[in-house]
């Protein structure tokens, strides 16, 4: 037993002294993950790149309330005193249009001229966004923020007019500041409070950073793997080392044990960028976290075994492994959530140990989970592991001596 | 009469269709050196992959050092030495670092290890170049260590898949010389070649093999009596009387067998 641990730790130090030696190798492996994460948190909008958002505004209203919204918008501030968005005046709908194509603005409002007459009239009365269909999520954004904006003046015009309703009906003497709280609550009779788990607003990148951690310490076991023992296959070193009186197990043990140690070493360099230059908070306990990607990357090692006894070159098993990495990025959740994905795909996504680890570390990472609310994906990740290490490693033996 | 330390039985090797090692039976006595000779394809090497218990045979079976290789595999490994066609070193790795890998594998106590790693290197010139990258050696540098590695568990038996090919002619006799060296101090030697005139020099006994089956063994001296046209026949003689004079590469591996092929024998045969 003891012997097999050694033989273990001299094939995992062998490989590691080997890789060090590569200096091209050496670069691509540390800068890999900073690309990695640097591209993904810089590329995607939240919130808080609403800053200056070019907008397009035609306010034809001859009345007071067109001239409050587009106030309303334009004194919006999001991120640190910095107005979201920066208002353009265009002469009728066309024209915000025609900027919209030639990309000068990412989305225009619309006021028409009786918008404060017909409500004064008390008839409903409409403002019209102009989407930017180009981009797609830009546009969500800019919406749900103009929607909130005019939602908010909408209600506030509700209610002084229900109560000036009030008034002329009741011929009541009440005061005309409570008329309006009470008007205000008819209008909007419903008050949703959101509280989450942590404080604060999770971003898409917050999302995103356990599942790139996760995705570049299992790949990177999976295809490491598999390429490193065709590799001493197709270089006739495997030989040396079967031709040895150590046990396979040890062998396979040990090369994925030095896989896996350069997996992790590329997960903190993710942790590590995330939290400094993305502000991402680690809410749950960092050794869980090392816990859920070390039986992530013991969920693969099976895996890798199989394809490298079956791959003659190493160019054979990086190309087998490429073509199921790329469905299996998305499939994981890595990028959106699995539980928008149709009920079928979703049944494939839980046959995926990836899956499983994002889904824990996600909960380690974002809510703080303890290892109580993630004992189901520890579960499934070590049976995946076991299961697979068992029908792999006799199928390598018998295969490697054919 | 030496007692044998390999015994072949029946032994066969089909890979799908075709059959690389067709029954053969022979065995090697403890002490000699036994020269395996054949056409590219013969099945040389797949016999050699059997015996050093890199490849499962389709069946029969064979004892080395008076263990089976496929029950007790591993008790074989610790009795035996291997330069295969391909070198079995790391490039990335320096010579030592290499020879330590190997040998901590092979179980082999630090200090013994270190004694037996400069002996070797210093016997084949390569002390000065332990530290350096074996990636950054010429093919008969790698050679050599590659020769000290396959010795470090002190084997029984030491199989020789061609250990000279592609070599200059200093580092070839280097390694004759010291494959002679081994041989006196009593391992014994399973070398491959298609060099007749290494074969002539090294071996005691040679086996010849074709098409999977061996199809002459005995000394060189009665082997060369087989060959009745010619006079002073060489070993080169015996092996075309036995295996004829045709090309016989398969189309499939034409390319690749008969680059190392002409060149050789260009620079080797007389």
């Amino acid at each position: 037993m003891w012997e097999g641990v050694k033989d273990t730790f001299e094939i995992t130090k062998k490989d590691l002294i080997e890789f060090s030696r590569d200096k091209l190798r050496l670069l691509s492996f540390f800068m890999m993950p900073i690309f990695m994460m640097v591209m993904i948190g810089f590329i995607f909008p939240n919130q808080n790149s609403l800053k200056n958002v070019p907008i397009g505004i035609t306010n034809q209203d001859k009345g007071k309330l067109g001239k409050e919204i587009q106030k309303a918008i334009e004194d919006l501030k999001l991120v640190n005193d910095v107005p979201a968005f920066k208002i353009k005046e265009y002469s009728d709908v066309e024209a915000i249009k025609e900027a919209i194509k030639k990309q000068e603005i990412s989305g225009g409002i619309f006021i028409d001229s009786d918008f404060s007459e017909k409500i004064s009239k008390n008839q409903p009365s409409e403002i019209t966004i102009v989407e930017d269909q180009i981009n797609p999520q830009m546009s969500a954004l800019v919406n749900q923020i103009i929607l909130r904006v005019t939602d908010g003046i909408s209600k506030k015009v509700g209610a002084e007019s229900l109560a000036k309703v009030l008034i002329s009906k009741e011929k009541t003497k009440s005061n005309i500041n409570s008329l309006i709280n009470l008007a205000a609550f008819f209008v909007n009779p419903i008050q949703a409070k959101i509280e989450g788990l942590i404080p604060g607003n999770p971003s898409y990148f917050e999302f995103l950073a356990p599942g790139i951690i996760a995705m570049i310490v299992m790949t990177a076991v999976l295809t490491g793997l598999a390429a490193s023992v065709s590799k001493e296959k197709e270089q006739g070193t495997l030989d040396g080392v079967l031709i040895a009186p150590i046990s396979r197990f040890s062998f396979i043990i040990g090369k994925a044990l030095a896989q896996a140690i350069r997996g992790m070493i590329q997960g903190i360099i993710v942790l590590l960028l995330a939290v400094w230059i993305f502000d991402v908070v680690i809410y749950g306990n960092v050794f869980l976290i090392a816990l859920v990607l070390l039986l992530g990357v013991f969920s693969f090692v099976g895996l890798g075994i199989l394809v490298s006894a079956i791959a003659s070159e190493q160019e054979t098993a990086t190309q087998i492994l490429f073509m199921f990495q790329l469905p299996m990025l998305f499939l994981s959740g890595v990028f959106f959530p699995i539980q928008q994905m149709p009920q079928a795909i979703q049944y494939i996504s839980k046959a995926i140990p990836l899956t499983y680890a994002i889904q824990a570390l996600r909960k380690v990472i974002i809510l703080g989970a303890g290892i109580s609310a993630i004992q189901r994906e520890v579960f499934v990740l070590l049976l995946f592991g076991v299961v697979t290490l068992f029908i792999s490693v006799p199928v390598f033996k018998r295969i490697i001596t054919k | 009469m030496a007692e044998n330390i390999i015994e072949v039985q029946n032994l066969t090797k089909k890979f799908k269709e075709f059959t690389a090692v067709d029954n053969i039976s022979f065995e090697v006595k403890k002490g000699e050196v036994f020269g395996f000779l054949g056409p590219n394809g013969a099945g040389k090497s797949t016999t050699i992959r059997i015996l050093t218990t890199l490849l499962r045979p389709t069946s029969g079976t064979a004892k080395v050092c008076g263990f089976d290789i496929i029950k007790q595999a591993d008790e074989v490994r610790k009795h035996i030495g291997l330069v295969a066609e391909k070198i079995i070193l790391y490039d990335k790795l320096t010579a030592k670092e290499n020879l330590y890998f190997f040998g901590r594998l092979n179980k082999i106590p630090p200090q013994v290890l270190k004694e037996r790693i400069d002996k070797w290197l210093e016997r084949l010139h390569m002390k000065e170049w332990e530290d350096h990258l074996v990636g950054t050696f010429s093919t008969g540098m790698k050679q050599r260590v590659n020769i000290v590695r396959a010795l470090l568990c002190e084997p029984e038996i030491l199989f020789l898949d061609e250990p000279t090919l592609g070599l200059d002619p200093q580092t070839t006799r280097l390694i004759r010389e010291f494959i002679q060296e081994l041989n006196s101090h009593g391992i014994t030697i399973v070398l491959t070649t298609h060099d007749m005139v290494e074969a002539e020099i090294l071996s005691n006994r040679v086996a010849i093999i074709d098409h999977g089956k061996i199809v002459a063994l005995d000394t060189v001296e009665n082997l060369k009596k087989l060959v009745k046209d010619v006079k002073n026949p060489t070993l080169e003689d015996v092996f075309l009387e036995m295996t004829g004079k045709e090309v016989r590469d398969k189309p499939g591996n034409k390319l690749k067998s008969r680059g190392g092929h002409t060149a050789r024998s260009s620079t080797r045969i007389r």
